[in-house]
């Protein structure tokens, strides 16, 4: 029965949402906020089953879950995200839906199917846990009702996110097909064994069209989750549609989700494969933080601009896995990290001026630093660490990506990068101006509900923490990185 | 452990900017004084450095503050001073010192206006004491979007264009900085960003000439060199006065002092071989600086031009590779910078009673104005380079130190550069008679001079010009040694 303890937090998370879904039925109309409270304990209860786990280092089930420091790494990240999320979601979702707990706990099942993903050590598992952490995902970006926006980006997730998990799972078989096993440590034996057979030339196999497809399919399903360039064309209109709070999950949740089962996919199990994983994630990144910066410049709707913004923001966390190293894989890691405090930063003002405003226009925001000066802010401290200024999160963890670039000998890709990040800046300080210099057409201040100011609060201190003392997150994510390479 | 002298200078303006951000919005006066008292504290310090570091001034870095911070980097709070760091240390002192009183009237907003101009100035103080060149890179982009805040909300002419160009111009240049300082560190393979530790490493000279490039133009950029120095200009002329005394009087040596910093001491192969052609950019930047600012209309747009002919003179002054040269660009950088501030806080006094800078607006100020006209002619001089003046002794020097580097063919160098000073006379002149001689236009009766607190900033830079330009020995036995040892580093014995 040990295993019960290894499995401890998704035990948790599973019985929240189970609770939290009967509760909805039983708990009146006007105490509902109460429930998001109480997933907020819920949440905070599931992190003390995981540190138990810190120093772990199993593989449960037939190998196909694994208890490492990855996994415990991401756990923490999604519970994160998953805590931030609730407690910006709880005043706006109020305003939305009756099913108020019902709302909760599909951000929970979302985070228990993320979780999975990353500690997933077999490809049929990985498969099952990414729907799970797809699904409700497309539940939830529908969850306006009345909104034919949010409909829409409900039903417009929901296809393409099956029909790229079903790209990915054809992959899935062509691999078993080659290899003849799902497990991703026996795949990298079977590789190497392959690879011996052929006289120690992997391009033989790489040459095999059955195995470059199922390959090929297996990058394009996990770029459909990173919204790497060019399966990233949903992120536009599902962020802009979507209830913000989702959007706000959306962006950061199922994103380092998605990173989590490319670096333990690839680096595990075709780490061995001799072709040039660097060149191959540099050119994807060039490509998606090109396309996502340029294609931000026009935005005149802050949630679109976010969205193109975030999916150049893939690209930098890319440029890590690029490095494909063990500075590479911590270097992304941490980025994921900074990442979820600035986007959920970001996403946070956007609820709070469009609960308050009703408008979600880059153009509304003139002068809000006279309305609100905290709130205008909180908003200079996220765009800024997104564009990677210091004293914030996103200077170090971009310095920190680009060294793993620089490391490899991509000194073109850090130069093409930060050249892309000055592009980013120019958007990025655009909201800067009208926010602080612009005139504001309307002078009211806008509210703070405490339970997003708690929201904002954490996400902008986590943003100045790693901002200016990360070390202690750089042991974290370099020994996460080492429990996936050292096998 | 010796009192952090370095940390105190930095980081008093920083808590400054934190108290300031807690002060009530309403309490102008409050914010105000603590912004000159911080100020102050940071001037007062920088002067004791000097005083300290002068008696036995052997070129060593000293004061030396040393932290650990990213282990994982090898990058520590390491701080240090020789007598380059002190002398633009000073520079920076009194200008941002000299710049509080200049924004006295601020009424819009100066809360945020003197947060900014605090941690802009935080930037600037902590790249000149830092001695990791992370630390270096950190502060260096710490000062940009003060920059781009100040220049937005309390610029002029065309302030969203400038400050947004501004921004991004410097951005571009730190990518190729960024880029070069991860270059040296993973072909050091030190695991430090440390200067002294990353000096003990002799690069081959192909990876030493790739990075230089990066670092020349990343730091060149912000010099300004021709042909990125588009963006200086339009920046001195949108920003408030006390921004561009700062950005004209001190941002601009970041650039310089980053290639003697990084790029000549840590690459000094590189550093030799293209000695030649920042020579002839040097140049370019005299003559060609010179030459636009005696096409301009506005007073600022003069003030921003001849910025970028000054700043040629400190590129030339690096590119002699000899004593003279280089003491001489340092001293340039010190002695413009004090001039260049001066002239934009005259100017900004102007602005501030006339409403406009054209030049042609004006006339007969020196009626109504005997003191700002004076001062002015003073500054004007001493952009001139008259005897007696700062800017004497620094053109002087390099000179000097290029009549002897450049011989034979390449003395033509030296020749065109001296066409500079005569060039600058010409716009300089015809400032000073189309403003303050001729007629006394009658809308101008109301002008008048500054009195109390406001003549603060031009009797200190005032003083300055006149006290440098007669007795410039203690400036430059402050830095010899400290030039000297670069110099021996880059050309050897």
């Amino acid at each position: 029965m040990k295993f019960l303890i290894y499995l401890a937090p998704e035990i948790t998370l599973l019985t929240l949402a189970i609770i939290l879904i009967f509760a909805d039925l039983a708990v009146p109309q006007d105490k509902k906020e109460y429930l998001g409270y109480f997933s907020v304990a819920g949440l905070i209860g599931a992190w003390f089953t995981v540190i138990p786990l810190a120093k772990q280092e199993v593989s449960l089930l037939g190998g196909s879950l694994i208890v490492d420091r990855m996994a415990v790494f991401y756990k923490e990240l999604f519970l994160i995200v998953a805590i931030l999320t609730v407690l910006v979601s709880i005043k706006y979702i109020r305003d939305i839906s009756r099913f108020q707990g019902e709302y909760y706990a599909l951000i929970i099942f979302c985070t228990l199917g993320n979780m999975l993903m990353a500690a997933s050590g077999e490809l049929i598992s990985l498969f099952v846990a990414l729907q799970l952490g797809s699904i409700p995902l497309a539940i939830l970006a529908g969850y306006a009702k009345r909104d034919p926006k949010s409909n829409e980006a409900g039903f417009k997730y929901l296809l393409l996110a099956l029909l790229s998990n079903g790209v990915l799972l054809y992959g899935i078989s062509l691999i078993y097909g080659m290899t003849g096993t799902t497990e991703l440590s026996k795949i990298y034996i079977e590789i190497l064994a392959l690879t011996k057979a052929a006289g120690g030339v992997t391009e033989t196999l790489f040459k095999q069209p059955a195995f470059a497809l199922g390959l090929v399919m297996l990058v394009a399903g996990f770029g459909f989750k990173i919204t790497a360039v060019p399966v990233h064309m949903w992120v536009p209109d599902v962020y802009e549609g979507a209830p913000t709070p989702v959007t706000a999950f959306l962006s950061v949740g199922s994103k380092a989700a998605g990173f989590a089962m490319v670096i333990r996919v690839v680096a595990g199990a075709f780490g061995a494969i001799n072709i040039d994983w660097p060149l191959i994630w540099a050119l994807i990144a060039t490509a998606t933080m090109t396309v996502g910066n340029l294609s931000a410049l026009p935005q005149t709707n802050i949630k679109r601009l976010l969205a193109y913004s975030s999916i150049a923001q893939a690209g930098y966390i890319m440029i890590g896995l690029a490095g494909f190293s063990m500075l590479g894989i911590s270097a992304t890691l941490l980025y994921l990290f900074g990442y979820v405090f600035t986007n959920m930063a970001a996403f946070t003002v956007v609820i709070i001026f469009s609960k308050f405003t009703k408008s979600d226009e880059i153009s509304d925001y003139a002068g809000l630093s006279r309305r609100s000066p905290v709130l205008a802010l909180a908003l200079l401290i996220a765009l800024l660490s997104l564009g990677g200024l210091p004293l914030f999160a996103g200077f170090i963890t971009k310095f920190y990506v680009f060294a793993a670039a620089v490391e490899r000998g991509l000194v073109w890709l850090v130069i093409v990068a930060s050249i892309n990040s000055v592009i980013s800046l120019y958007y990025y300080l655009k909201v800067a101006k009208i926010v602080y210099v612009d005139q504001p057409i309307e002078k009211e201040a806008i509210p703070v509900p405490p339970s997003l100011a708690l929201g904002l609060g954490i996400a902008t201190i986590g943003i100045f923490v790693l901002g200016i003392y990360p070390q202690p997150f750089m042991n974290i994510t370099q020994l996460a990185a080492q429990s996936i390479l050292i096998r | 452990m010796d009192f952090p002298y370095l940390s105190v200078i930095t980081l008093s303006p920083f808590l400054a900017a934190l108290i300031i951000a807690a002060v009530p919005r309403k309490q102008h006066l409050t914010i105000k004084l603590i912004a000159a008292v911080s100020t102050f504290i940071s001037l007062l310090l920088s002067v004791v450095v000097a005083v300290k570091y002068y008696p036995q001034a052997d070129g060593s870095f000293r004061f030396i503050e040393k932290l650990p911070w990213i282990k994982s980097f090898g990058i520590s709070y390491h701080l240090g001073a020789d007598g380059i760091s002190i002398v633009l240390l000073m520079l920076t002192a009194v200008i941002i010192f000299c710049g509080v009183f200049a924004s006295w009237h601020i009424e819009d907003r100066p809360k945020e206006f003197f947060v900014s101009l605090l941690v802009l100035v935080t930037g600037v103080f902590g790249v000149f004491v830092a001695v990791d060149m992370f630390l270096f890179f950190f502060y260096y982009e710490l000062a940009v979007i003060p920059m781009f805040l100040l220049i937005g909300i309390w610029g002029s002419t065309r302030k969203d264009y400038a400050s947004m160009k501004l921004v991004l111009y410097i951005l571009v240049g730190s990518a190729f900085i960024m880029a070069g300082l991860l270059m040296i560190y993973f072909k050091a393979g030190l695991n430090s960003f440390d200067l002294f530790e990353v000096a003990k490493v002799s690069f081959p000279l192909a990876f030493q000439k790739i990075t230089f490039v990066l670092l020349l133009i990343g730091f060149g950029i912000l010099i300004p060199i021709w042909p990125f120095h588009t963006w200086s200009p339009d920046g001195h002329v949108a920003a408030p006065t006390a921004t561009s005394m700062l950005h004209a009087g001190v941002l601009l040596k970041l650039g310089a002092y980053g290639i003697l910093r990084v790029g000549f001491f840590l690459l000094p192969d590189a550093a030799r071989f293209f000695a030649p052609y920042i020579a002839v950019l040097g140049v370019i930047n005299i003559i060609y600086g010179a030459l636009c600012a005696m096409a301009q209309r506005d007073l600022k747009y003069v003030i921003g031009y001849s910025s970028v002919s000054h700043m040629g003179y400190v590129l030339l002054g690096m590119a002699t590779l000899n004593f003279f040269g280089l003491t001489g660009a340092v001293l340039q950088c010190f002695c413009h910078g004090i001039m260049t501030g001066l002239m934009f806080a005259l100017v900004g006094f102007i602005y501030e009673r006339a409403h406009t800078r054209e030049i042609a607006d004006f006339g007969g100020l020196w009626k109504k104005m005997p003191i700002i006209a004076g001062v002015f002619t003073l500054a004007g001089s001493a952009s001139m380079g008259l005897p007696g003046t700062s800017g004497f002794v620094a053109e002087l020097f390099v000179y000097i130190g290029a009549i002897f580097r450049f011989k034979g063919p390449y003395a033509i160098l030296t020749i065109v550069a001296l066409i500079g000073v005569v060039v600058t006379a010409a716009y300089i002149v015809r400032l000073l008679q189309n403003v303050f001689l001729k007629e006394l236009d009658p809308k101008w009766k109301d002008l008048r001079d500054p009195r109390g607190i406001e003549l603060a900033p031009f009797a200190i830079l005032g003083g300055l010009i006149l006290s440098v330009g007669l007795y410039p020995v203690p400036l430059i036995n402050l830095m010899s040694s400290s030039v000297a040892l670069i110099i021996k580093r880059v050309v050897g014995g």
